[in-house]
């Protein structure tokens, strides 16, 4: 346990090796680099994985603390690892799966100038998704949870010259980060409403101590908050938009980020706090309905995308969608386990669509394909096995978990969940099998150009997409409940589950019941196919009724093709209600900034001036006009007596011998 | 009177040294460029080496004033020269002298006309700076308030943009606005510790010591609040702030973001928030709702800009805002995260006008449209910019984000709405920053001109180097900041906080205060030396 910080550690060292000098290094180096530490977290992770094996079940929760990250007050949060039965399946997925696509990469990726930085941003990648998955407090998980986002923004956008790429890029992040202030609200209230209990932490193991004293009430927000975060960063409805578009990035990414890993981490998280949802089942069912609806809205818009990585994205949504279900009626365990293999199935086929894409030059419209078979049998053959997993046919991985999954709704009384998760489970093997037969079987459409580079891919990339099938194949074995106590899956999750599923496995009805609701599921899946080769598989073609062939259902249900073609028209709805009225209200803000704001400090100034200026006009005619009027006056007045003064000896002489006269005159009189 | 372990007066020191490069700058030939640079930069650098000695002496134990330094002034009205730091001024004091160095540094090629002249401001301005932020005395501290616009005047009037003349009056009249009013809020409270005590002093430890009648605070709290909320600036006394940025050249907008803004919170969490305490909690709704409108109307602005260094700017409003809301959430979480948010500020916006004067100088335009696809051309520059983006819109792992969620953590404990409309800022930011790198960075490269941008040199690194290392250091290790201010920002929670027991220790005057006056409590603050 003492070395399980070299699990993140590893990837992160190759993230900064091959980001400071990867660009001066050969392609070579840079690729070694980059799966080495790969395949050595792997095999520390196995490491923990089986040391805490050798734990007894209830000591499988270890917590190892490195250093106080950050503190305030009596707020304080440790950077700190918890490796339990739940994180050390998270570990071994992500390390696993990451490194058979750290492989295929550089078979995929090996003509890109840029190598070097895509490798460290993969490497980047999983360094944030196990702090995600270590994490023993909310905070390092929420390190993770933006780093992968960072991560998920970098790589998408990583063909950056594209407009459409970098538009994706920070339209997943946006979004994201939407989910994320919800996510970040919850722990707030979680935090404090935990402080007023003078229980004040963001510790895993005290909040799910303390979790039953807090108001049922505040449980609800703060469970509805942190689903938010959830249902952003694992693309459910309403915040599912980023994640079609965020197949513009290399198709490895897809696979790795948006499929196996990244997009899994709200299921995680909701069934890292099972305590806190065990406690509010209303929330759960809210989660489980947004779940099982996504599962169906998504598969609807796969029924009739023509890119092949569409096709999956919205499969993506969908599955996702099934594990919220699960996750939502409390069957935590179901939940996870179906996140397991759909790693393996879903990682599977991403990589061969990337293998596809790869032989087709870049061609991604199936419309343009078709027999491939006989030119990539590999890719062919593993695919298949991917879309038999999916579609839940047995003995193949997604068998198991799906089943798993619609009978814990089932048994649970979860009838609508059960029933919509069974025609969503119809509708996947179809648009997955139109997507196999589309690409796979018949003529190829491609140009003579294209035709003749048909290839298999390099060793690089088929021997991932070999063990990935393997893995999808048999993956489900954990998950057959042969055993007294439930599945082997269950038997090992449990331990971290037992607030919330204890009542459930305790009796392990696995009886006739099940049987049956196995085979009504297997045979919705076959319905499913067969719909798919009446219509896209050649030799069945000719016993389609003349209703479904694809022009007549396109022909006869043209509003609704449309509507399912044009994604419902959300990213447009959006736009109209949400980003247009933003951006207006951004200018709007400038011009009251420039014209109210700016312009009372404007007219300050200006009536500053104007007030100089008055002043000075009030200074010189006024005041000084006062003073001056004083001089001017003294000036008149003197001047008028000035006369007097003449300065003539005769004047004066003239005046006293005039006065002299009065006066005598006067005293003669008087 | 020094107090301090060294023995020495260490913060004079800190402040006449770049005073003494000036003097010295004074006698170098004008056209000795290269030599004045490098003097300049070399006092700088070792103002900033000086700086980081005072961490060894410092005591973060305590949120007692260090390094005190008292010498009488102007006896006659108690003015005196008296120096003194804690957890809070000491982060501020490494920040200036971190940024002066680097503005030196990025001033190299970017500034060649009258080159002794601007680092002779440059030198001034940062002893100024040092001033406000180690200033105890009220008039020595306005005094030292009002030496950094002066050089910032001439920054900004002699080597600004083509409105530098607008941009200039406008910072200058409108910051001299508001000091005035500060002015009136200092002597009214010096008349009212006098009236007290019988003591007429402008010492701040004694001003600390006494509490003024809840009509005197309401006022003098609003004069205070004129002066400082102009400097942050809080909404709606921003509009001068995009303006002197636009103009400044990029040492201007560096030191003017990094740390001439700081000066306006420093002075809420030195003088607001212990000196008028009730004030402080009466006014905290009408200041947490001029806060959040600052970060969501900032943030809104800045997504409607053109111009980069505008949108940077108005970056600015958005984040003070958040930085204002935390020191008026009254808790110690929100005070943590405002102190440490003023740090981080300082280093990623001052990092983002560094980058941004990178390019300017390669293309003499800042209007995003003008750029867009430079990361195949200057692949190195565009990597560090993603990384002090990614520090201004908080990622984790980045400082930006621990400065961040403590303040909103303590904003929702003191309001909920609050913290709800202020965390609408971190979906914003995002929004914003990442448009404006995704238009300049990012796409194809559509202008000849920018085909042959050459990526930046070795200077230009070194430049950043520091930044991008503080970015993942606060980020990742937080602590070693965190716990400098810890002890004051504990005190100042325990002061303003609601409910918060008042009396603490009460020395001799203040007894006699609260002996005239029985009805009204008594902050005790001792002051002194380390121990």
């Amino acid at each position: 346990m003492e070395f399980v910080f070299l699990i993140p550690l590893l990837p992160l060292l190759g993230a900064t090796v091959n980001g400071v000098i990867g660009s001066k290094l050969p392609k070579r180096a840079v690729g070694l680099i980059a799966c080495l530490v790969m395949a050595a977290a792997f095999v520390v992770s196995i490491c923990t994985f089986y040391k805490l094996m050798l734990l007894p079940a209830t000591e499988r929760s270890v917590v190892v603390s490195f250093f106080s990250w950050i503190a305030s007050g009596s707020f304080s949060v440790d950077m700190a690892f918890l490796i339990d039965p739940l994180s050390a399946l998270m570990i071994l997925i992500v390390t696993g799966v990451g490194f058979l696509i750290h492989v295929y990469s550089t078979g995929y990726m090996h003509d890109d100038k840029a190598y070097w930085r895509y490798m460290c941003y993969l490497n980047l990648f999983v360094f944030f998704m196990l702090m995600l998955v270590l994490g023993s407090n909310y905070l390092v998980m929420f390190l993770g949870w933006e780093g992968v986002g960072l991560c998920s923004y970098l790589l998408i956008g990583f063909w950056y010259e594209k407009k459409s790429a970098s538009d994706a890029g920070k339209k997943a992040f946006v979004v994201n980060r939407i989910g994320d202030f919800g996510f970040i609200l919850g722990l707030f209230l979680l935090y404090w409403s935990l402080s007023d209990l003078g229980a004040g932490s963001l510790d895993y193991k005290t909040v799910f101590e303390n979790i039953h004293n807090i108001d049922p009430a505040i449980l609800t927000i703060i469970g509805l908050l942190l689903f938010v975060g959830a249902a952003g960063k694992s693309a459910q409805v309403p915040l599912y938009v980023w994640l079609p578009d965020a197949m513009e990035g290399p198709t490895p990414v897809s696979a790795l980020i948006h499929a196996a890993t990244m997009v899994t981490a709200g299921v995680y998280m909701v069934a890292r706090n099972n305590a806190l949802y065990s406690l509010i089942p209303h929330v759960g069912n809210i989660i489980a309905s947004v779940g099982i609806f996504t599962a169906l809205f998504a598969a609807t818009m796969g029924l009739v995308q023509n890119d092949i990585k569409k096709v999956l994205a919205y499969s993506t949504v969908s599955q996702l969608g099934y594990m919220f279900a699960a996750v939502g009626v409390g069957a935590y365990g179901a939940g996870v386990f179906h996140l397991m293999t759909h790693a393996f199935f879903k990682g599977l086929m991403f990589l061969g669509s990337g293998s596809v894409i790869h032989a087709m030059g870049g061609e991604q419209d199936m419309r343009r394909m078709g027999g491939l078979h006989s030119h990539m049998k590999i890719t062919s053959v593993t695919f298949i096995i991917g879309a038999l997993a999916i579609a839940g046919m047995p003995p193949f991985s997604g068998f198991w978990s799906k089943d798993e999954i619609l009978w814990e709704a089932f048994e649970k009384g979860h009838f609508v969940i059960w029933a919509v998760g069974l025609l969503t489970a119809g509708m996947t093997a179809f648009y997955m099998f139109r997507q196999v037969f589309m690409t796979f079987t018949g003529e190829c459409r491609a140009d003579d150009h294209t035709k003749h580079h048909l290839h298999e891919s390099p060793s690089s990339m088929t021997i991932p997409l070999i063990i990935l099938a393997i893995l999808s194949a048999v993956g489900g074995i954990i998950g057959i409940p042969l055993f007294e106590e439930g599945t082997a899956a269950h038997q090992f999750l449990n331990p971290v589950f037992s607030h919330g599923e204890q009542e459930l496995h305790s009796e392990a009805v696995h009886g006739g019941l099940e049987l049956i609701m196995m085979g009504v599921s297997v045979a919705v899946g076959l319905t499913g196919i067969f719909l798919a080769s009446l219509l896209y598989y050649a030799p069945m073609k000719k016993y389609a009724p003349s209703f479904w062939r694809p022009e007549a259902i396109a022909s006869s249900f043209k509003g609704l093709h449309r509507l399912l073609f044009n994604k419902y028209y959300i990213d447009e709805i959006y736009d109209y209600l949400v980003v247009n009225p933003i951006k207006r209200f951004c200018d709007w803000c400038l011009s009251f900034d420039l014209g109210v704001i700016d312009w009372f400090v404007n007219f300050a100034a200006w009536a500053t001036r104007l007030t100089a200026w008055a002043s000075h006009k009030f200074d010189i005619y006024i005041v000084d006009g006062l003073v001056n009027s004083m001089s001017t006056l003294v000036t008149y007045n003197s001047s008028i007596w000035r006369r007097l003064q003449t300065g003539y000896l005769q004047n004066y002489a003239l005046v006293f011998v005039v006065g002299v006269l009065i006066i005598i005159v006067r005293v003669l009189l008087g | 009177m020094i107090e301090n372990a060294l023995g020495i007066p260490i913060l004079s020191i800190l402040i006449l040294i770049p005073l003494l490069g000036a003097g010295a700058l004074f006698f170098f030939p004008s056209g000795q460029k290269e030599a004045i640079r490098s003097t300049a930069f070399g006092v700088a650098l070792f103002n900033f080496v000086i700086s980081l000695i005072l961490l060894f002496y410092f005591d973060s134990s305590t949120y007692k004033m260090q390094f005190v330094e008292k010498a009488a002034w102007i006896p006659g009205i108690g003015v005196e020269y008296f120096l003194g730091m804690d957890g809070i001024s000491l982060l501020l004091v490494l920040l200036t002298t971190f940024t002066s160095a680097i503005a030196i540094l990025a001033s190299w090629s970017a500034i060649d006309e009258r080159v002794k002249e601007y680092m002779i401001h440059l030198m001034i301005l940062e002893a100024g700076m040092i001033g406000v932020f180690v200033a105890l005395d009220m008039i020595l501290f306005f005094v030292f308030w009002e030496i950094g616009l002066i050089p910032m005047f001439f920054l900004i009037g002699v080597w600004g943009g083509p409105r530098k003349l607008y941009a200039n009056i406008k910072f200058f009249l409108y910051t001299l606005f508001g000091s005035v009013f500060m002015l009136v809020g200092i002597l009214a409270l010096y008349y009212a510790h006098g009236s007290a005590t019988g003591e007429y002093t402008f010492n701040l430890l004694k001003l600390y010591e006494v509490a003024y009648p809840y009509n005197l605070q309401w006022w003098v709290f609003l004069t205070f609040f004129l002066g400082f909320a102009i400097k942050v600036p809080v909404f709606p006394f921003h509009t001068w702030l995009p303006d002197a940025h636009v103009e400044a050249p990029t040492a201007g907008s560096v030191i003017l973001a990094a740390v001439l803004l700081k000066m306006g919170t420093y002075g809420f969490v030195r003088f607001n928030l212990p000196l008028l305490a009730d004030a402080s909690r009466a006014f905290t709704p009408f200041i947490l709702v001029l806060a959040v409108i600052g970060i969501v109307y900032g943030a809104f602005l800045a997504m409607a800009q053109k111009d980069i260094k505008k949108l940077v700017a108005y970056s600015s409003v958005s984040h003070l805002g958040a930085v204002m809301a935390g020191l008026f959430a009254l808790n110690q979480q929100g005070i943590d995260g405002g102190v440490l948010q003023m740090i981080n500020h300082g280093v990623s916006t001052g990092g983002l006008f560094l980058v941004i004067g990178m390019i300017y100088e390669r293309r003499h335009t800042r209007l995003i449209s003008d750029f867009g696809g430079i990361a195949r051309v200057m692949p190195v520059y565009s990597a560090l910019v993603l990384i002090i983006v990614f520090s201004s819109i908080g990622l984790p792992g980045t400082n930006g984000f621990v400065g961040e969620i403590l303040i909103l953590m303590g904003l929702f404990k003191t309001s909920v709405t609050a913290a709800v409309f202020a965390a609408t800022g971190v979906i914003l930011g995002a929004a914003y920053m990442l448009w404006m790198t995704q238009r300049v960075i990012f796409g194809k490269i559509t202008r000849r001109e920018n085909l042959v941008l050459k990526d930046i040199n070795a200077r230009e690194v070194l430049v950043l180097l520091p930044i991008i290392g503080l970015i993942l250091w606060i980020g990742i290790y937080p602590k070693h900041f965190l716990s400098l201010s810890a002890a004051s920002t504990a005190r100042i929670a325990e002061i303003v906080e609601r409910n918060a027991p008042k009396v603490e220790r009460a020395p001799h005057a203040a007894e006699a205060a609260r002996h005239a006056e029985p009805h009204e409590t008594v902050h005790a603050e001792a002051h002194g030396g380390t121990h």
